[in-house]
């Protein structure tokens, strides 16, 4: 049996990925046990923290013996050899159920892995399970999952932030080193911010979106969350790249992602954006993110304000685009293939009717009307069009700023973790808590959530790194200068047992 | 003149879908054999599931644009694919991907041959879009079974739609265009345009409104038109329908209508206010293309001659008939063979009586291919047989024969006769005991004809041929006999 002390510094659910990956390959730690120790773990914190829906033991533990018997025979492993991670349940695995946390897709076992999950698997990864998300990535906490929240690891009586919840508090609770989730709103970025984790929207079009359950399929990208930012890095070489199964995918060379990780922030301009630094945030988040743009000045980074004027309209804006994409991709669950069919004896139309309202929750309910009005002949222009037009103002203030500055630096969440319940009954409360994320999901940018300090009440707080299209490299150098003057990272949660 | 509509005049604009001839789907690798297993050419792509991204078939989209050039339309440098939203279980994803505001192709026309006059369609649009799956209501022992099966095959198939202005004013025109239609798609191997395996289907619109009137009258769109036959007499029925309306004092309602080949009407399937709203947007899935100028030009080279050129051609430099052009060019690969033996010989005609006759017929006899024919039937064998006739080394009857031989046995044409003993006997004193033979032998028949029945010839003249098996010469007979029976 693996060695049962968490709190050890060197215990598995402990260590960073290239801190994990390199004990694996000296062979001071097998694979194997990294596995079980994470099984372990898991059993003594999934009861509070509730962050997979289906776990994987045996073929987990199957690939990891794989990797180990590699290394014994003196082979090459990949980048992540043994590294546990967890994938958000909207993510297609061959073999085993991906549910999106719908009833409708209860029962749904996919034959066909996504892309990325192949590459994280070609890279050496082990696949420990999938992780809770709001029912098919709509929502900021877990709350919308059918299958009941998660939990944050910080404090189980809140919410571990969404959609995905699941994987930030795997992360965050020591039952998963590394993550992926997708980022349609803010899913990845505002659950980093809220378990005081990395999590990284790439650019749209770096990471392919075949075999990702599709919420928006223009929005919809998918990144690693992780425990610091040379393991985001170490995520997004391994998934990153064009895929020919996916048109939208970029043909965009894949740069090494570690290479100008350490070089600094000197010389680089930073863009403070006004319209983020506005009442309504709360107050030790917006002291939390000005002292770290502090750090960062001190470490040599050149500081100016610009202006994202449209920002306002983002919220409006987005809740137009992606229900009006969801409507269509969500179409699709009709009880006739696949999924959850109901009230067939009632004919074609009942039982059209019935799969669709048991099958889908509420919030995704909503969204689907939401989505269907707006598409409808007649309004079309006031609503879906006129929300496109706003969509290319946003791209044009962030390319106005990025003609002046490298990376634009704001808050992730206007709020700090928030209790279960808290906001479930207001849905207009719940959006506003992506009020700092979907602008770059409008305008395809990418961006990184992380830990910047904690509020008074010890929840994380997060800091968001946003640059252009395909600069990820230099987004994830200025988040990792910042990581190394500071320590945030390396806190863990210590309520869990 | 009198006008079978009276007063009235007809409107008539044509919806055709054509299937696309590729190997695989428009947005997967699946392959889009006809009649293959139900759900064996499917994927988790073409049958809908979770997470599934379309890919756009490059050589669909490069066989659209062929299609839109050989309909001398204009070619969009930049398209896009929508999503056409709509609940039905043969389409999996719940939207179709189509075109919308932006087709590949837009503005072209057609030229057909009606009767007597040249049909000249304007073709408002070309676009690409994916097909449904197919429902299946199985029988059981009690009628009809309490379930429905989908078959997914077809699901995916490319299909290109093809939509005209509102030009056609005759059923008899309507029927025109889209032969025409379907001989310029056939030839530029666009597609099978097979009604019976779906790979041509046709919607109409249709309305009446008075002569000389400048505003449309209100249309009805009437479907599962499966045959052209059943287009001229849904055409026919809905306008006769539409006008009785009319001349009762009612008002055309707009609807969609179903042809019911079975009562020979077209009734009633949905209204306007049923009609669906397809929420159509920009599929966000798939990448806006782009088609430069060169590309464009690049097909357009690779267009053949269509068939209207050919069969002027045929008229004009050949010196055939329209009829027989119109026979000739009607399967590209007929056309093709002809222009293969004619280039062999001088007398075009000739060689055309050949095909058109005789060798169509053998064709039809033995289920032959006119793909397959040039290969078992060279040109220069149809060539040196069509020669031995026109040599008088066999006659025309014997010829006929020695076709089918050559097509049975492939040996030559030559050797055939040869070794048969099949040359034509042209030899008066070889022929002069035989005429002598029938003759007595037909005392009836000889007292007919020289009672002045003169049909009475032929009977003899067939019996001296019926003696010598079709080698005697045929003109030597008749005079031998009109000598003999003093004509």
């Amino acid at each position: 049996m693996p060695p049962s002390a968490p709190t050890a510094p060197t215990a598995p659910t402990e260590l960073t990925a290239h801190a994990l990956r390199a004990a694996i390959v000296a062979r001071r730690l097998s694979a194997r046990e990294a596995a079980e120790a994470h099984f372990a773990r898991m059993e003594r914190v999934e009861p509070q923290v509730k962050a997979y829906l289906t776990t994987c033991r045996e073929p987990a533990l199957a690939a990891a013996d794989a990797i180990d018997a590699r290394i014994a025979r003196g082979e090459s492993v990949g980048p992540l050899a043994g590294v546990p991670v967890a994938l958000k349940d909207n993510l297609c695995t061959r073999g085993v159920r991906t549910t999106c946390s719908s009833r409708i897709l209860e029962h749904f076992v996919p034959t066909y892995d996504a892309t990325a999950v192949e590459r994280l698997r070609a890279a050496g990864a082990v696949t420990l399970g999938k992780t809770n998300l709001d029912e098919f990535a709509m929502g900021s906490s877990t709350e919308n999952s059918a299958y009941g929240p998660s939990l944050n690891p910080w404090d189980v009586t809140r919410v571990p932030g969404g959609s995905s919840g699941g994987s930030a508090a795997a992360v965050a609770a020591g039952t998963a080193v590394a993550a992926l989730g997708s980022d349609t709103g803010g899913s990845i970025r505002q659950p980093a911010a809220l378990c005081g984790i990395v999590g990284l929207k790439p650019t749209y079009g770096r990471v392919s979106r075949f075999g990702l359950v599709a919420f928006a399929s223009s929005l919809d990208q998918i990144g690693p969350l992780t425990r610091d930012v040379r393991d985001s890095a170490l995520m997004l070489q391994a998934i990153a790249g064009p895929d020919p199964h996916d048109s939208t995918s970029a043909a965009a060379d894949v740069p090494d992602f570690a290479r100008d990780l350490e070089a600094g922030v000197k010389g680089l301009r930073l863009g403070i954006p006004k319209e983020y630094f506005a009442p309504g945030t709360d107050p030790e988040i917006t002291r939390a993110v000005e002292a770290a743009i502090d750090v960062l000045r001190r470490a040599g980074a050149e500081v100016r304000a610009v202006s994202l004027p449209h920002t306002d309209y983002g919220i409006a804006a987005y809740y137009v685009v992606a229900p009006a994409e969801a409507s269509s991709n969500l179409a699709r669950y009709d009880g006739v293939r696949y999924g959850l069919r109901a009230g067939a004896e009632g004919g074609l139309l009942a039982m059209y009717k019935e799969s669709r309202r048991r099958g889908f929750g509420r919030e995704v309910a909503r969204r689907i009307m939401l989505g269907t009005f707006a598409l409808s002949s007649g309004y079309y222009d006031a609503y879906y069009n006129q929300a496109l037009r706003v969509r290319r103002l946003i791209k044009r203030d962030f390319d106005n700023a990025f003609a002046e500055v490298d990376v634009v630096v704001c808050p992730t969440s206007p709020i700090p973790a928030f209790k279960v319940g808290e906001k479930a009954a207001d849905p207009l409360q719940m959006y506003l808590a992506d009020v700092f994320t979907v602008c770059l999901n409008m305008a395809g940018l990418p961006g990184i959530s992380i830990p910047c300090g904690f509020t008074s009440g010890n929840l994380p707080i997060g800091l968001q790194l946003i640059g252009r299209p395909f600069d990820e490299p230099t987004v994830l150098r200025a988040a990792r200068a910042y990581e190394r003057e500071t320590d945030w990272h390396e806190r863990r949660p210590a309520g869990l047992a | 003149m009198s006008h079978p509509l009276g007063e009235y005049e007809l409107v008539i604009g044509l919806e055709t879908h054509v299937q696309l001839k590729t190997a695989t789907k428009l947005f997967c690798g699946c392959a889009t054999r006809f009649g293959a297993e139900p759900n064996s050419q499917v994927c988790p792509i073409c049958t809908g599931m979770p997470g599934m991204l379309p890919v756009l078939n490059r050589h669909a989209y490069e066989l659209g644009v062929r299609a839109a050039l050989a309909l001398h339309c204009e070619i969009a440098p930049f398209t896009k694919f929508d999503r056409k939203n709509y609940f039905y279980p043969d389409l999996p994803k719940s939207y179709q991907i189509s075109q919308f505001d932006v087709p590949i192709s837009k503005n072209g026309w057609l030229e057909a041959a009606g009767e007597g006059h040249t049909v000249r369609v304007r073709i408002h649009r070309a676009h690409l879009e994916e097909d449904a799956g197919k429902l299946l209501h199985p029988e059981s022992p009690v009628g009809r079974a309490d379930y429905s099966l989908v078959d997914f095959n077809r699901s995916g198939v490319p299909l290109l739609e093809i939509v005209t202005e509102p030009d056609l004013t005759t059923p008899a025109d309507a029927h025109a265009y889209l032969t025409e239609l379907k001989q310029v798609l056939q030839y530029t191997g666009i597609s099978d345009c097979d009604m019976e395996k779906g790979s041509l289907r046709c919607d109409a619109n249709v309305s009446v409104r008075l002569r000389g009137a400048t505003v449309l009258g209100t249309k009805t769109e009437i479907k599962n038109l499966n045959s052209f036959k059943f287009i001229v007499k849904a055409l026919e029925h809905e306008s006769e329908r539409q006008i009785r309306v009319l001349e009762g004092g009612g008002r055309v309602v707009q609807e969609t209508r179903l042809w019911d080949p079975v009562v020979g009407e077209t009734r009633v399937m949905r209204s306007k206010e049923e009609a669906h709203d397809y929420r159509s947007f920009p599929d966000p899935d798939l990448q806006p293309f782009v088609i430069t100028a060169e590309e464009v030009e690049r097909i357009r080279r690779t267009l053949p001659e269509m068939p209207a050129a050919r069969r002027r051609r045929f008229v004009e430099s050949s010196g055939l008939t329209e009829r027989d052009a119109e026979i000739l060019t009607a399967d590209r690969a007929i056309a093709d063979y002809f222009e293969a033996c004619a280039a062999l010989h001088a007398a075009p005609k000739l060689l055309a009586n050949w095909v058109i006759g005789e060798l169509r017929k053998e064709m039809n006899e033995r289920h032959l291919e006119a793909e397959s024919l040039a290969e078992k039937l060279p040109p220069a064998r149809l060539v040196e047989l069509a020669r031995l006739v026109e040599d008088g080394k066999i006659t025309r009857l014997v010829g006929k024969d020695v076709l089918a031989e050559v097509l049975t046995s492939g040996a030559a044409a030559g050797r055939i006769v040869a070794d048969k003993g099949l040359a034509q006997i042209a030899d008066a004193g070889a022929l002069e005991p035989l005429v002598d033979k029938v003759i007595a032998a037909n005392g009836k028949t000889v007292a007919d004809y020289r009672a002045g029945k003169k049909p009475a010839l032929a009977a003899l003249i067939g019996q001296v041929m019926r003696e010598t098996k079709g080698k005697a010469n045929a003109p030597l007979v008749t005079k031998l006999l009109q000598d003999r029976l003093g004509a």
